[in-house]
């Protein structure tokens, strides 16, 4: 096994266990810590399977092995981003119903008293 | 007794504001029509939330700074679940004159319109804002006319009155940012009669329009989108 192998396989798995305990913590949530998980899963595989990317890019009919990587990556970053900001859209919305909401409510309490 | 819910925005308008609700509260209307004001404070950081506690209105105070959208759109809220009949917005400003109310009530009842929208260009008269303003004006007015086929001479005046059949649609969804334009799409694709009827405007008299110089450009792209948006949701779903 080869040093690069090792360093990737340990960031891997350390990586993995941060992720691991920041959803036991409750600072992320499960439903985002998935696409995680899978990333470093991959990672892990690969660490492992060091002729699995040459293969694949065979495969893919790409030349250079690395150009998958980056290719993929960046695809996978992009779509993350995008599901991202449709989070933050939600969030910004419910957070405006809620604020007119309480301004109605604090508004009804103060005619009471 | 028909009720009217008088809007009114209010983002640092401690200066102006108490001048505003006199106006309102003082305003000839036609009989039968009664008209409270309903003041959203958005979270400003000045003590307008002080000045307005102290006023004979109903105050509403945003938690959270919400722009005007979703200020205005408070204002609708709580018109719609207090039963009013009608809502007009006002600006915090003092730029729209409560004295040109009765106009939009009488235009709405003579001729049966949903929303009525107090127009600085129909004839010119009173204050015709900044050139760059009257031109992002008159192309909202070519993109309304393309896209939904009426013809809106002030697309971006705030001042507009529309009565409970439109207080539904917009107690679910208003436009969040500079939403004039865009509401106008909104009323027509939902098949309320719109109309327009000339009234004249002060210059503001106090505070800053939401629209700045650098964010004119801004401005355009953004509620051009939303309106093309707003344009592609609607017609769709149907």
């Amino acid at each position: 096994m080869a040093k690069i192998q090792i360093i990737a396989i340990a960031t891997s798995l350390l990586f993995l266990l941060y992720i691991v305990r920041l959803i036991i913590k409750g600072k992320l949530r499960e439903e985002y810590s998935i696409v995680w998980i899978v990333c470093t899963v991959v990672l892990i595989l690969f660490s492992f399977w060091r002729d699995g990317l040459e293969i694949m890019a065979n495969l893919l009919g790409v030349y250079e092995a690395p150009n998958l990587i980056f290719t993929g990556a960046i695809f996978a970053i992009f779509i993350y981003l995008l599901h991202l900001s449709v989070v933050v859209s939600k969030l910004q919305s419910q957070n405006k119903q809620l604020a007119q909401d309480i301004a109605m409510l604090k508004e009804k309490m103060e005619k009471k008293s | 007794m028909k009720r009217i819910a008088a809007v009114v925005p209010a983002y640092n308008e401690e200066k102006a504001i108490a001048a505003v609700v006199a106006d309102i509260n003082s305003a000839p209307l036609p009989a039968g029509y009664s008209i409270t004001a309903v003041v959203v404070n958005d979270c400003s950081k000045d003590s307008t939330s002080e000045v307005i506690s102290k006023l004979n209105c109903i105050a509403l105070n945003l938690p959270i700074n919400l722009g005007i959208g979703g200020a205005v759109q408070t204002g609708f809220k709580y018109a719609f679940e207090n039963g009013f009949d009608f809502a007009i917005q006002i600006d915090g400003d003092g730029q729209h004159p409560a004295s040109e109310i009765r106009k939009l009530v009488n235009h709405a009842i003579e001729h049966n319109y949903d929303v009525v929208i107090g127009s600085r260009f129909i004839s010119k008269e009173g204050f015709q804002s900044s050139a760059l303003r009257r031109f992002g004006i008159n192309y909202f007015k070519w993109l309304n006319r393309f896209l939904v086929g009426v013809t809106i001479t002030d697309s971006t005046s705030g001042f507009r009155l529309i009565n409970r059949k439109v207080l539904e649609v917009v107690n679910d969804y208003y436009p969040d940012e500079y939403p004039e334009p865009e509401a106008i799409i909104l009323y027509s694709l939902n098949h309320f009669k719109t109309g327009e009827v000339q009234v004249q405007m002060k210059e503001r008299q106090g505070g800053v329009s939401s629209i700045g110089a650098f964010s004119s450009i801004y401005y355009m792209f953004k509620v051009s989108l939303a309106i093309f948006y707003t344009f592609i949701r609607i017609k769709f779903k149907k």
